[in-house]
Formats: structure tokens, C-alpha cells, sequence
């Protein structure tokens, strides 16, 4: 049974124009996908794909001007906006895109504590510092304190001390020098093995080629195709829609080929 | 910089700050078509006779240049001397202290209150953005920023005096009762209804502050991380919300010490209420210069003290700039 099942999911803001007239910008169409326990299934698009909006649309934290169509369902039943409610934070978790989501005025350790969901906060929080080798000390500091790296590891604690069933992470890597990026994308696997559906939301598409097992690539808020991540090998023979392939042949350690028409 | 090197800065500001204000003070007045004279001899003007005004005049030192006036003024200031206040006789550092222990009650009361039911309005109207209670409480706080003081004061008088007789109608002790036999309650019942009406218009100011401010913070990205989180309502806004939003507001209110100076000589006026804000009035109108200066310093280092704590709660409370002075010291 799939964890998560987004079904024809639409979304679309809409705004007034000068003449009050009500218009709809449609930013994601009917999207399909779902995700098992276990899974890392990658979401790769350009920027202004619509990647972030999917994220927080599965979370219930899209802005009220939002209109949201489709079903969603989670561990078998209906995810409404009051069950999002109930559910984020411990069945599914976030990872944001920035350390601008760390609340600047609050020291790093009790942010981390109180996304605790079972056990105790304190032993949880030196746990996870451990695990991701942050320094005990650090939990002292505030955000400003710590450098890149260290304040997105303090995001993947925070996503990995709730024990959700679901985590969404909204480009974890960027930032990142490559061997911390190589951890997290490690932790990302050994989550993964342990149970833990993750949504690895991303640009880079060697990243996502490397840990996922399936990769969606979404373009204009349209998805593109779904294709297993053993497809992103070679000259892309195996990948079916010609966007993704030009997206896989585009890559340096590829061809680096241009191909006209796909830039928007 | 270390905190010594600050403090003195700060000392220096306020010494320069008060030159300009007693200089400004002091040609107003000079330039003032009120003659302290008059002022001071009032009704009984036709039995005092021009020699006699005179005599008073040479006595007072009217008749010497104002700059030399003001500079007389000036080194008994320094040597610790406030001189004498013409209308009530007594020296200046005694009339300040009497009125404005009468007036600090008032302020602090008003004061308080503004501040904790502002706030509270403010937090409430952003968390219930969009709703009535938005909407009443905004509507309350534009109103009332647009009322002068003195008209709301009139207007609370009608209401609680003469239509529903709760409170009495002016001054800060009963009528006929002897100084020495008015309790600290019969007093407190004078106050209560000035302070209601100083702090209702300064909640105006502090609500619609942090209703912007809270709006703010809520649609920050660590607000949505929260939520992502699982936290959600007083919950949210509790830790995350209130510590932010906390800081402009003390810095708000601490820097409203002008405002309530401002708005109590209005208010003391309006019910008759001895303190200083009447004492500010009493010694304008009737020229009674040294009082009106040794007001004037004295209020100036009030609203600088205000000013002063409002930048010295940042290192308290906002810890970037704790640790920054920790670093640079």
C-alpha cells in the first residue's frame, strides 16, 4: 500500500487584477504521484517548477489565496486540511530549503527539542546531535550562530527527531560542501531502510539519480514523467519523455548538450 | 565598546540635549507676550501701583538683557541652585518633586495599563486577522488615535460623572477633607478615571504596533516551519511568535514617555488634577520662568531616561545584539 497518494492535484493562486477582475494562475496540474514506506522518491524541476508549493501543499501550509483540487491520501485514508493538521509534525515532517525557517531569536536546541515527539526532548536532541556530528555546544547557539552547514543539519534533526513516516525535504543539499552533502544524502538512505518514505525534493538530478528510487521531474508545474532512477544511466536511452532526457543529457558529466525549446 | 564608554556618551547626549532645550525654552518665554508681572499680581492689578510693579521687575531681574538673565539662570543651575517658583513660592526642586510624586501614580498607572491591554489587543487582532474582533479592535484603535486627549477626557467626565456619578469629577483629593486626613484610597479613586483616559489613548499607538508586527511574523518562514512542526495557535504564537514581537513593543512604550507627558498635562488639566502636567501649564501662562525651566530639564531627562531603557532592553532581550556587545567588549 502507498504511504502517500496524490491524486490529480491542482493548485492555483488566485489574485485581482486592476479591473477586479478575478484571476487564476494555475502553478501545479493534475498531479499524480504517490510514495511507499521505504521509498525515496525524487521531485526534480527547474526553479518555478512548482516543487516547494507540492511540499506545502501535502502539509496544509499554503497561503489561504490558494486553490487546491484533487485527493490526497495518506496511510489509507483522506488527507484533509484537519488531518494535515493533526499529522504534521509527527507523521510527516519537513525539511525547508533554507535556514531562513529557523526562528532567529530561539536558541537552535530547543528548536530542535521541540520537535521531540516521543521520549525525552533533551537526550533525543543529543542523540540526533550526535548522529549528524553537530557539536553539543551548538544547541546553545542561535541561528545566526551557526555556519551554512551546520544550521541545514540542524533542519534534518529537527525532521529526523519527530520519527514521521513522511519526510519532505525541499533541497536539503544546496549550500552544502560535498561531503556534508554526501552525508545527509546517506542519512536520507539509512531513513529510508528503516522505513521512512521520503519526498527528496531537488534541482540537482545526479543527487536525486544517486539515492532516489523513482524520480518524478516536474516542469511548469506539469509532471513530466516518473522513471526508475536506474533510467538516469548512460545516454538516457531508457528515459521516455524528451524533457527529461534533454535534463539528463544537459548534465556536464554527461554530453552537455542545449537542446533549443526547454528553457523557460 | 565598553559599557562605561557608553554610559558617558549617553551622559554626553543628555547634557546637550538639555542645552537645547532650556536655550529654546528660555527665548519663548523671553519672547512671550506675557508679563510675568501681571501674571503674578493678577486681580489685584488696580492696587499695585506702577512703582511698586517696577520694584518688582528690578527684584526679579526682568529688566537685564535675556541673554544675561539666561546665563545667571544657567550658573545657578550649576552650582545645584533651581531657584525660587514665583506662583507658588517655593523653591522649584520642591514644587517638581510634590506634583510630580502626584503625577507619578497617574503616569505609571497609565502607563501599565496601556501597554498590557494594547499589547493584548494588538496579538489578538493579528491571530483573529480578518474577523470581527480584528476588526472592532482596529476600528477602536484609528478612532481613538484621531481623538485629541483633552476631548476624550471631557467626554469620560459626562459619562462617569455626570450621567452615571461613579467617579468624582475632578481634582486628586476630596473636597473639605484636610490634607493630613486624606487616605492613599481616597486618592486612588481620584486617579482612577484621568489614568483610564491617558491609558485609553495610548493603547491606540501599541496595538495597531504589534498587530502589524505579529502579522509579520506570522507569515515569516520560521512561522511556517513551526507549523510544519505541529505547533499551532497561543501555542505558536507563544514561542514564536511573542518573543519576537515583544522587543518593538517595549521599545514602543519606552519611547511613548513624551506622549505621556504630553498627553498628562492635557488630562490633569481636564480634571483638575494637581500633578505636574498642571504645574507644566500654570507656569506658562503666568510666566513663571524658573519653574517652567526646572519642568522643562526635569521632563527632558524623564523622556531621555524612557528613550535610554527602550535602547537598553535590545541587549537584554534580542540576543544578535547581546552577544554583539559581549563580542565587542
Amino acid at each position: 500500500m502507498h504511504l502517500l497518494d496524490i491524486h490529480q492535484l491542482s493548485i492555483a493562486f488566485e489574485s485581482y487584477d486592476f479591473r477586479m477582475r478575478k484571476r487564476t494562475m494555475p502553478v501545479i496540474r493534475e498531479l499524480s504521484l504517490s510514495v511507499q514506506a521505504g521509498e525515496i522518491l525524487a521531485i526534480v524541476g527547474a526553479s518555478g517548477s512548482g516543487k516547494s508549493l507540492l511540499a506545502h501543499s501535502i502539509l496544509g501550509l499554503l497561503p489561504e489565496h490558494a486553490a487546491i483540487s484533487g485527493k490526497l491520501t495518506f496511510d489509507g485514508q483522506p488527507l484533509t486540511d484537519r488531518r494535515m493538521r493533526q499529522l504534521r509534525g509527527n507523521q510527516i515532517a519537513l525539511i525547508p530549503q533554507s535556514v531562513q525557517y529557523l526562528n532567529p531569536l530561539m536558541r537552535v536546541g530547543q528548536q530542535v527539542e521541540e520537535a521531540v515527539r516521543i521520549g525525552n526532548p533533551k537526550l533525543e536532541r543529543q542523540k540526533v546531535f550526535e548522529r549528524f556530528r553537530l557539536p553539543q555546544a551548538a544547541a546553545a547557539m542561535y541561528p545566526y550562530q551557526l555556519s551554512g552547514g551546520m544550521a541545514r543539519r540542524v533542519l534534518v534533526c529537527i525532521a529526523a527527531v519527530s520519527g514521521a513516516k513522511l519526510i519532505i525535504a525541499d533541497e536539503p543539499t544546496p549550500g552544502l560542501d560535498e561531503q556534508v552533502a554526501q552525508d545527509t544524502l546517506l542519512v536520507f538512505q539509512q531513513m529510508a531502510d528503516q522505513g521512512t518514505a521520503i519526498l527528496f525534493i531537488t534541482h540537482d538530478l545526479t543527487a536525486a539519480a544517486q539515492i532516489a528510487d523513482r524520480v518524478a521531474v516536474l516542469h511548469s508545474g506539469e509532471l513530466m514523467e516518473i522513471a526508475p532512477a536506474s533510467s538516469f544511466t548512460g545516454e538516457g536511452t531508457a528515459l521516455v519523455h524528451p524533457y527529461t532526457r534533454a535534463l539528463w543529457q544537459a548534465l556536464p558529466q554527461n554530453q552537455f548538450i542545449h537542446v533549443k525549446g526547454w528553457q523557460s | 565598546m565598553r559599557i562605561p564608554t557608553l554610559l558617558l556618551r549617553q551622559l554626553m547626549r543628555l547634557v546637550l540635549l538639555l542645552a537645547c532645550v532650556s536655550s529654546l525654552t528660555f527665548v519663548l518665554m523671553s519672547n512671550s507676550p506675557i508679563d510675568p508681572v501681571q501674571a503674578y499680581i493678577g486681580a489685584d492689578m488696580l492696587r499695585v501701583g506702577e512703582e511698586q510693579r517696577a520694584a518688582i521687575a528690578e527684584h526679579w531681574g526682568l529688566n537685564e538683557p535675556p541673554v544675561q538673565r539666561f546665563f545667571t539662570w544657567l550658573s545657578a543651575i550649576v552650582r545645584g541652585d533651581f531657584g525660587t517658583s514665583i506662583i507658588y513660592r517655593q523653591p522649584v526642586v520642591e514644587v517638581i518633586q510634590e506634583k510630580f510624586m502626584s503625577s507619578i501614580s497617574l503616569l505609571m498607572i497609565a502607563w501599565l495599563l496601556s501597554g498590557f491591554i494594547g499589547f493584548a489587543a494588538g496579538v489578538a487582532a493579528a491571530m483573529k486577522r480578518g474577523t470581527w474582533l480584528d476588526r472592532i479592535i482596529q476600528w477602536y484603535c484609528y478612532a481613538l488615535s484621531s481623538t485629541p486627549t483633552f476631548w476624550a477626557g471631557v467626554l469620560l467626565l459626562l459619562l462617569f460623572t455626570v450621567w452615571l456619578p461613579i467617579f468624582p469629577v475632578g481634582l486628586g483629593t476630596p473636597i473639605g477633607v484636610r490634607a493630613d486626613e486624606v487616605s492613599w484610597l481616597d486618592r486612588a479613586y481620584h486617579m482612577i478615571l484621568p489614568a483610564i483616559t491617558l491609558s485609553l489613548v495610548g493603547v491606540s499607538h501599541i496595538a495597531l504596533h504589534t498587530r502589524e508586527k505579529l502579522i509579520e511574523v506570522l507569515s515569516s518562514e520560521y512561522i511556517t516551519f513551526a507549523r510544519a512542526k505541529g505547533l499551532s495557535g497561543l501555542q505558536l504564537v507563544w514561542r514564536h511568535g511573542l518573543r519576537n514581537i515583544l522587543l518593538p513593543a517595549i521599545t514602543l512604550q519606552f519611547a511613548s514617555f513624551s506622549e505621556l507627558f504630553g498627553g498628562a498635562v492635557l488630562i490633569e488639566q481636564v480634571f483638575s488634577y494637581p500633578g505636574l502636567g498642571q504645574a507644566t501649564v500654570e507656569a506658562s501662562t503666568r510666566g513663571d520662568v524658573p519653574l517652567l525651566m526646572g519642568i522643562v530639564l526635569f521632563s527632558t531627562c524623564f523622556v531621555f531616561v524612557g528613550n535610554s531603557i527602550a535602547e537598553w532592553t535590545y541587549r537584554i532581550i534580542d540576543p544578535r545584539i547581546k552577544e554583539w556587545y559581549k563580542h565587542e567588549a
